[in-house]
């Protein structure tokens, strides 16, 4: 037999106690700990600055937060103490809330037609609203200008609030289009069949069964399409430019936003502005933070 | 009670105590053996249902009569379901699928060029494999189809009747605001009989309607079918022979069929006849064997 | 069939106009969906026509290798010079430093996440990661000009310009000091903790998609937990990885303010890690608010030049992602 030209005993002198491991497999399993542990200290890398971050946000941030800095305008001069950033505020508030008016239903619709017709053409437009999440966000800004604020564009809406809202709304929409489309797919097949069995019609088995079943998840992501528009400025440089009162006009005015008003705070070399900066980052991570909170926790209560 | 209303039609033995005393072969098919059925309700002519190149059923002939039951049997993959699914044209939802021959309600072709899908779907209801109630309160989901059609007064009314002929009212009566997902799997589906009753179809068709229940549950809903007979035309799809043999009147049995010259395994309906003669003496050696594999 | 069977008369199906609903509906949904088509469209045709004068006077190729960027300050002519390579060099240079040092992270850190870490502690820890995500660019930029570029990656810097590394032919100039505050190396570290976050949820997402079979299969013949993220989990999802990487590139070279307040603004380019220089974004959002029209027609152009090339790394991005699983990185969007 073939079996014995190889002695067993070669392979196996005598048997053997499963505690007993050979050098080769100590010295794997020790290979295997100590990457183990360095897998660990990637993940320290990432929560170790996330932190410090954080931390140093409040710390700074903390003491300059009072009841002027929310109800007052930024004084003249970066020098002078006091005052707060109410005009920058309102202006990032009005901002986007104008552009998930915006871009809410634009991208829940999108989501929708996805959803329901699937073919070439929602492929195409699946394809470049992936590409669109990747635009750069001061290329949407320049394009804004380009073809809304400045005359050329035929618009010549000039620098303003709507200018501004508009440019959030367009990196708003691709992010509602798609986690919205993520949580219209999680509606099961089954409810609507159900609706159409029952002689329901498309928009009627949308708007009663799939949008209602969807909700939660719906809500999640427009919430963080918020906090990401909340949180942009690049683009509201070359649209909303800023300001240093309270804007109310849709038009006509630039709009400030806190954002815009860090930025001319903390690159001048005076304590009084990099203070107010510092209370203007803890406010957008608050708010933020806040929002994405809110948004996971419905999530979590999610059915589906 | 509502055990006992069922007495009064079709079924004076409760099927599953003959069940439950003669496991096996012996099942309660003697009482529905037919001389006449009645008129016909829905005719199929030389139906055949493509998705994309794939036949699913090719060529099937079939007459529904009015309010009785048909069940449509055979091996997984013969395309009764698909079948099911032309007869209110829930295919048109899948892209691909295509429909050739005619389906006629009352005489009329479903699948004609003006024919509205919503309004086949409307006289002909149905019923799905597994209970899915929407999840909202036991009331929406029984009001969701009459507030399709915009009715607004008399919804207590159709909600309450449309429970009380799905045998869930007494059940249900005093939690009408709960989730339709909070009843016992049972009770889902019985509300969403309830749910299909409610926009007022005469014919219901059912896909498995009691695959995802409990033997108890099962018997639930077959006697409601039996006793729903005297006002709607049922067409049911079941695997389950004891199932077919115990709730209805005539039987179709289908197969798969790979005798074509591009290899392709498509359903064929063998025969149908009344369920006893289907049971008992089918004129197919292919439905007997099924048959008799299914019971041995 | 042994049966009589009987046709009663039809009733009425047809003639219900409820159809025009519908059809008002998808028109609505049609609409939606074409207007990210459409806004994408007009943004680049728009700013390619406005920047069209820049690209015509410099050429393509003056344009992205001209060295000189002295802008004009006319309302109807490009009377300036305008080669953007500094400023292409910059952003090329600082994106992928923050690959190179963000890819093993976020690797690492979605094995641990995925296959270390107990249950109960996945999901905080993708949260904690997917916060960093959250964080405005605004806020990124304050504390690394206040904190960590002089607490941090300055004296790290100082202690790799101090390093026996300089004296490594060929790269060591790379690491010669002296080591300036604000720097490439300062962009491109903040750059790398920006783009960790969707690194590394691609890589969860595409781990995630192993099959169980192969990975028991491993562990049945013996393999170390190391060995089979090595040597199954990784080389399975390598292609993942890729596409993963280049969606956080895409984001790196789009990203503006912290890269605008941190790499120093220096018209000249050096090929030192700690000098100072400029970037695309950086130049735009420095430079926009004191523009005479001629000098915004240049920063379109450069504005058109980093969108076009952040679409190309980002559409094969997407191919290589949808290629490996349509599912992938559905929730690592924003």
């Amino acid at each position: 037999m073939t079996i014995d030209t190889q002695p067993r005993a070669v392979l196996d002198p005598e048997p053997q106690s499963l505690r007993e491991t050979t050098r080769n497999a100590r010295r794997r399993e020790r290979f295997s700990k100590g990457m183990t542990f360095l897998l660990f200290g990637t993940v320290m890398a990432a929560i170790v600055p996330l932190v410090t971050l954080l931390t140093i946000v409040v710390v700074n941030g903390w003491p300059a937060i009072n009841g002027e800095f929310f109800t007052q305008v930024e004084p003249l001069s970066y020098r002078d103490r006091g005052g707060g950033y109410l005009h920058g505020i309102v202006g990032t508030l009005y901002m986007t809330g104008i552009a998930t008016l915006i871009s809410a239903p634009l991208g829940l619709g999108a989501a929708v037609y996805l959803n329901e017709r699937p073919g070439r053409y929602a492929n195409i437009v699946r394809f470049f609203t992936d590409v669109m999440t990747g635009v750069p966000s001061v290329f949407v800004g320049l394009a804004v200008y380009a073809l809304i604020v400045s005359g050329s564009g035929g618009f010549g809406l000039g620098f303003g609030t709507l200018a501004g809202a508009i440019a959030l709304s367009i990196i708003m929409l691709p992010i509602v289009v798609r986690s919205s489309e993520e949580m219209l797919r999680l509606v099961p097949a089954d409810l609507k069949a159900a609706s159409y069995g029952l002689g329901a019609r498309q928009w009627q088995t949308t708007f009663r069964v799939t949008l209602p079943a969807a909700a939660p998840g719906l809500t999640t992501g427009a919430i963080l399409a918020v906090a990401r528009g909340a949180g942009e400025t690049a683009p509201l440089i070359m649209t909303a430019l800023g300001a240093r009162q309270v804007v109310t006009q849709l038009t006509g005015a630039p709009q400030s936003d806190v954002g815009l008003l860090m930025l001319g705070g903390f690159r001048q070399p005076f304590d009084a502005g990099i203070e107010r900066a510092w209370a203007g980052g803890f406010t957008l991570i608050a708010i933020v933070l806040i929002l994405s909170i809110v948004a996971r926790a419905i999530a979590r209560r999610s059915q589906l | 009670m509502e055990q006992q209303t069922v007495t009064e039609d079709h079924a004076p033995t409760s099927a599953a105590s003959t069940m439950d005393q003669r496991p096996g072969l012996h099942v309660d098919i003697g009482q529905r053996r037919r001389a006449q059925h009645n008129e016909v309700h829905i005719t199929l002519k030389d139906v055949t249902v493509k998705y994309g190149t794939f036949t699913a059923v090719r060529g099937v002939s079939l007459e529904v009569p009015r309010k009785e039951i048909t069940a449509l049997i055979g091996p997984s993959g013969c395309g009764k379901s698909t079948l099911l699914r032309t007869l209110n044209r829930m295919n048109d939802l899948v892209p691909t699928a295509s429909v050739a021959g005619s389906v006629r309600y009352n005489g009329e072709d479903i699948y004609d060029a003006d024919v509205d899908p919503v309004e086949v779907r409307r006289r002909i209801g149905m019923v799905f494999q597994k209970p899915n109630p929407f999840p909202k309160s036991i009331y929406d989901n029984v009001a969701f189809g009459p507030r399709l059609n915009g009715v607004k007064r008399e919804l207590d009314d159709i909600v309450e009747k449309s429970l009380r002929r799905a045998a869930l009212w007494d059940e249900v009566k005093d939690k009408l605001g709960q989730s339709g997902l909070s009843l016992s799997g049972g009770q889902q589906q019985r509300l969403c009989i309830a749910r299909a009753i409610a926009v007022d179809p005469d014919v219901i068709l059912m896909d498995e309607p009691c695959s995802a229940l409990d033997p108890i549950a099962t018997l639930r809903i077959e006697e409601l079918m039996r006793e729903m007979t005297s006002d709607y035309t049922i067409v049911i799809v079941t695997h389950n022979m004891q199932q077919a043999a115990r709730v209805s009147d005539r039987t179709a049995f289908f197969t798969v069929d790979v005798d074509n010259p591009q290899q392709e395994r498509s359903g064929v309906l063998v025969e149908v006849d009344d369920t006893e003669t289907i049971f008992t003496q089918a004129s197919d050696e292919r439905t007997e064997a099924y048959i008799t594999g299914r019971f041995g | 069939m042994s049966t009589t069977l009987t046709t009663p008369e039809p009733s009425k199906l047809r003639g219900i106009g409820g159809g025009r609903a519908d059809r008002l509906f998808r028109g609505t949904l049609i609409f939606a969906a074409s207007s990210v088509l459409v806004i994408l469209a007009a943004m680049i045709i728009r700013t390619t026509i406005e920047a069209w004068p820049v690209f015509a006077k410099e050429g393509l190729f003056g344009f992205v290798f001209g060295q000189q960027w002295s802008v004009g300050t006319s309302r109807s002519e490009v009377t300036g010079t305008y080669g953007a390579f500094p400023f292409i060099y910059g952003t090329i240079k600082t994106s992928l430093i923050a690959v190179v040092v963000a890819v093993p992270l976020a690797i690492g850190i979605a094995l641990f996440t995925n296959e270390v870490a107990p249950k109960w502690l996945r999901r905080p820890l993708a949260y904690t990661v997917d916060t960093l995500a959250m964080v405005p660019s605004i806020v990124y930029a304050l504390v690394g000009m206040y904190f960590f570029r002089l607490y941090v990656w300055g004296p790290a810097g100082q202690v790799i310009a101090d390093s026996p590394l300089t004296s490594v032919p060929i790269i060591g100039g790379f690491f010669s000091g002296p080591v300036l505050l604000s720097s490439y190396w300062s962009a491109a570290n903040i750059l790398a903790i920006m783009i960790l976050p969707i690194i590394t949820a691609i890589c969860r997402d595409v781990f995630a998609q192993v099959p169980e079979d192969e990975r028991n299969a491993a562990y049945a013949m013996g393999a170390t937990r190391w060995e089979v993220m090595s040597k199954v989990i990784v080389p399975h999802s390598f292609s993942g990885i890729v596409g993963g990487t280049m969606l956080g590139l895409g984001r790196a070279l789009g990203e503006t303010l912290a890269v605008a307040v941190l790499i120093g603004s220096s018209q000249r380019w050096a090929g030192r890690l700690f000098a100072g220089g400029d970037s695309m974004t950086a130049v735009i959002a420095n430079t926009f608010a004191d523009a005479h029209p001629e000098a915004i027609w240049a920063l379109l152009a450069i504005g058109v030049t980093l969108f076009f090339i952040t679409m190309f790394v980002n559409i094969g991005a997407r191919l290589i992602v949808a290629r490996v699983g349509g599912r992938v990185g559905g929730g690592a969007v924003i």
